[in-house]
């Protein structure tokens, strides 16, 4: 019996080791834009490095019972009758339990420092939304454009609101996203990290040209921003 | 004319006959209040209400009544036996109370239902297969995958209401189910519905999602009244079958079946027999609201008539989040009654694994708001709904590492119904595990109406359901009908059906990461979505295909199957101590329960004494009912 445990533990340490290297190692999340999103992407490494371990653990259990413990042929006794093990019930009990405060505590915490408004400097900007297009005021520019367009590491709050139906703001690159519902004001909070272009898209089925509710989204330096303002005054 | 006496052709002349009867009187008083005769909304509204009445008329749901009322003796008082019978094929397209044959018109709805659900979605995920419009209009497009989901649900409903009203009697040593007519009335409201979902397409679909979130589905085309209209009536199917299940497992078992000596596969179906008779109501409710806002121009979610919107939301998945545990927790179930007796060990933990569903249940009814991280809630209400949401892993992990331990040591077979559980667990495994970061606020924020999610509930939904229903309908197959499927076409389908599975939703993951919005038709080229999005839709196909086989399969083994005996795989649950299929009343006498209902490797160590035959004409009280 103790055979079988100590070669079970064995593959699974080899399994969940190669698990967490490629949950390390592979490039899945897109180009990261924004503080916010760093946050996300560092909770998503340590759920997938947990996750890792979990599914070694099930499958490599799984696959080792299916094949040494297989009924020979023509063997109609009938297995060992032990159905109970209070420490392995109460450890698969327990361990779950406190990887499930520790990721809820670690959530909270992050969702907090994602939320939180800065000292000084932040920009508004007022997102209207309506099928299927997107505008953007900003008040302290005074300008309204089709163009989302940001300053690098100048944070914004998003105040989203809609004229019909519900939409979602959601710029991938920057990660975290929120509904823009009508008759009331949402909020979201992006410090933009990275100069580049990128797109914003609507993620919340609003009718029949949904997939075509893009905007386009441009995260300039200071100077490029000002001179950015005044192309959309002018027009 | 012998058509005519078939239950089913009269409810259907009947419902005809209804509807346009309640057309015609909704024009009526238009006229007469001074309208326009004709309005779309109204007019079909209460034409369908008035369909199913008259339907269930012409079926003969109320017969019993009217037969009362004349006091005249009922003839056929129930299913007794000692009338005449009818052939046997017929009884399936009447109302006929017996659960057997209610389980058996349940599974084999549900099973057309799933096959147009998934031919809607195999047609909009050739759309989808590459960037660009192919041949779908973006409003078809949006029909179809908003139907696929609803009608997907309205299945899934179906096949768990026929494995628990098969199985629970059976299991618990029942005649039948506590209110039998009560039963035939919770199958036979579905047809109706059924029409109103297909009629829902040609009558302008809708483009909300099967979700119907207001304001759009306020102002969805008329098809979107149908889809709300045979949800509706489908949830009275489930809130009756909820009161049938819960009674029945509560009085009618078999005597010495204490709570602890039941199966888990009923101790699942309480769990879930709570939440549709609980939960239901919530779905129903915000649907209707949603149809009088459409038909009277009430505001309930209308901002500028001083609704919210999203109350909907909240009433909306205050159901629909109990409901994903309503599909799967009765899968679980059947993956506890299965994998004991293909591993010939006792389920490991049987007082925690039963536990646990009501643990999930219990769990599950707080965790609502997870659905609605971005959808603009108190910003503050997030953190308790993660904190519920996250702890509902912990029940289910339990029902996971029981499974596992249960298969340790044990002596393993992999017949064709073991094959699906074994895949089932892994799928609701990965499941499970791609759920948890979407109950962590800030991941959820990415990942919420993109891919992710719709890679995550099919994995719980094949998993909790779709695999272990296949398994139950391998591992149930001879009892129903006395014959075997053929086991080699079913581990062909296993093969296929597992490959296509992980084929079409393991790059569902990466999709929603790198920018596929759930619900769209066309998608930007520029992100290089193109490949994954094909291998998808490739994999759709060749779970298409098992479905194809498995129907091959059911088809011939019905027609053409090996004889059954009365118990194939050994096991020990009660209903395999009936002969295959069982008798018109399960037990000719009560069978006394005497032992845990796994008890393998114990030799001698019983679960039921049967009643032996010749002790049910001494036995004088009949029923135990």
């Amino acid at each position: 019996m103790k055979k079988h445990f100590l070669v079970l533990a064995l593959l699974v340490s080899i399994v969940s080791a190669v698990f967490v290297f490629l949950t390390l190692k592979l490039r899945y999340l897109p180009v990261l834009a924004s503080t916010q999103g760093r946050t996300i992407d560092h909770l998503i490494l340590v759920l997938f490095s947990i996750a890792s371990v979990i599914m070694a653990v099930c499958l490599v259990t799984l696959v080792y019972s299916v094949v040494a413990f297989r009924r020979r042929r023509g063997d109609m006794e009938d297995g060992p009758s032990w159905s109970e093990h209070t420490a392995a019930e109460t450890l698969w009990t327990l361990i779950p339990l406190a990887i499930v405060i520790y990721l809820s505590v670690y959530g909270g915490v992050s969702l907090k420092r994602m939320i939180r408004a800065p000292d000084t400097g932040e920009m508004e900007v007022r997102v209207l939304s309506q099928q299927f297009s997107w505008r953007f005021e900003y008040p302290e520019q005074k300008i309204t454009t089709s163009e989302l367009g940001l300053v690098v590491n100048r944070p914004v709050v998003f105040k989203l609101t809609s004229k019909d139906v519900i939409h979602s703001f959601w710029v991938p690159e920057f990660r975290t996203k929120e509904d823009a519902v009508p008759g009331m004001e949402t909020m979201l909070r992006v410090t933009p990290v990275r100069v580049g272009s990128y797109k914003l898209l609507c993620a919340e089925l609003c009718g029949i040209a949904h997939s075509y509710m893009v905007a386009p989204v441009r995260v300039m330096s200071r100077e490029e921003f000002d001179k950015w303002v005044e192309q959309q005054r002018s027009r | 004319m012998a058509i005519f006496s078939l239950g089913v052709i009269r409810g259907l002349i009947f419902g005809v006959i209804g509807a346009a009867a309640g057309m015609g009187l909704t024009m009526l008083v238009r006229i007469l209040a001074g309208m326009a005769a004709w309005k779309a909304g109204p007019a079909t509204a209460v034409g369908s209400l008035t369909g199913l009445l008259l339907f269930l008329m012409g079926m003969g749901a109320f017969s019993h009544w009217f037969k009362f009322r004349a006091e005249k003796p009922e003839e056929e008082a129930d299913s007794r036996g000692n009338k005449p019978e009818p052939p046997r094929w017929r009884r399936y397209f009447g109302y006929d109370t017996n659960h057997k044959v209610i389980a058996v018109q349940y599974m084999v709805t549900s099973f057309l239902v799933m096959i147009v659900a998934g031919v809607y979605q195999l047609i909009a995920r050739m759309e989808t297969a590459q960037p660009g419009i192919q041949f779908l209009n973006p409003g078809t497009y949006n029909s179809l995958i908003s139907l696929h989901g609803i009608m997907m649900l309205g299945a899934v409903l179906l096949g768990i209401s026929g494995m628990m009203n098969y199985l629970i009697p059976l299991m618990i040593g029942a005649r039948d189910m506590a209110f039998p007519r009560l039963n035939a009335l919770s199958y036979w409201i579905v047809p109706p519905a059924l029409i109103l979902f297909l009629l829902s397409l040609p009558m302008g679909g809708f483009d909300t999602g099967w979700t119907a979130y207001p304001p759009l589905s306020a102002k969805a085309p008329l098809g979107m009244q149908f889809m709300l209209l045979a949800f509706y009536i489908v949830g009275w199917s489930s809130i009756l079958g909820g009161i049938n299940f819960l009674t029945t497992i509560f009085k009618l078992r078999a005597p010495g079946m204490t709570l602890f000596r039941m199966p888990i596969f009923v101790w699942a179906s309480m769990a879930t027999a709570i939440l549709q008779l609980i939960f239901t109501q919530f779905v129903g409710i915000s649907f209707l609201m949603v149809l009088l806002e459409r038909l009277l121009g009430l505001g309930f979610f209308d901002p500028e008539k001083g609704g919210k919107v999203i109350l909907f939301q909240h009433l909306f998945w205050t159901y629909s989040h109990p409901a994903v545990y309503i599909f799967v927790l009765p899968g679980l179930g059947v993956i506890s009654e299965i994998i004991p007796v293909f591993s010939r060990k006792p389920l490991f933990s049987y007082h925690a694994v039963a536990l646990s569903s009501l643990g999930i249940a219990f769990g599950g009814a707080f965790v609502w708001g997870h659905h609605m991280f971005s959808a603009g809630m108190e910003s503050w209400m997030r953190i308790p709904f993660m904190f519920t949401t996250l702890l509902v892993a912990v029940p289910t992990g339990v029902k996971i590492f029981s499974w596992l331990a249960t298969m340790w040591q044990g002596k393993i077979s992999l017949d064709t119904p073991m094959l699906f559980v074994l895949s089932a667990i892994v799928i609701f495994l990965v499941g499970g595990i791609t759920g948890v970061p979407q109950g962590v606020v800030p991941v959820d924020l990415y990942l919420t109406d993109t891919y992710w999610i719709v890679g995550h509930f099919h994995h719980t939904l094949f998993g909790g359901f779709v695999f272990p229903m296949m398994a139950a309908v391998y591992f149930w197959f001879p009892k129903v009908t006395g014959k075997r499927l053929s086991e080699g076409w079913g581990k062909v389908q296993w093969a296929l059906m597992t490959a296509g599975f992980f084929v079409t939703y393991e790059p569902m993951f990466w999709l929603g990461f790198n920018g596929m919005r759930r619900r769209v038709a066309d998608y930007d080229p520029a992100l290089g979505l193109g490949t994954m999005n094909m291998v998808t839709t490739i994999g759709g196909f060749i779970i298409g295909l098992a479905v194809l086989i498995f129907f091959i399969n059911f088809v011939m083994g019905i027609w053409r199957g090996r004889p059954a005996s009365a118990n194939p795989w050994r096991s020990r649950t009660l209903e395999w101590q009936v002969s295959s299929p069982p008798p018109e009343e399960n037990f000719s006498a009560p069978p006394q329960i005497v032992g845990p209902p796994y008890g393998y490797g114990r030799p001698g160590f019983n679960h039921a004494i049967m009643p032996a035959a010749a002790e049910v004409k001494t036995d004088g009280k009949g029923s135990h009912a």
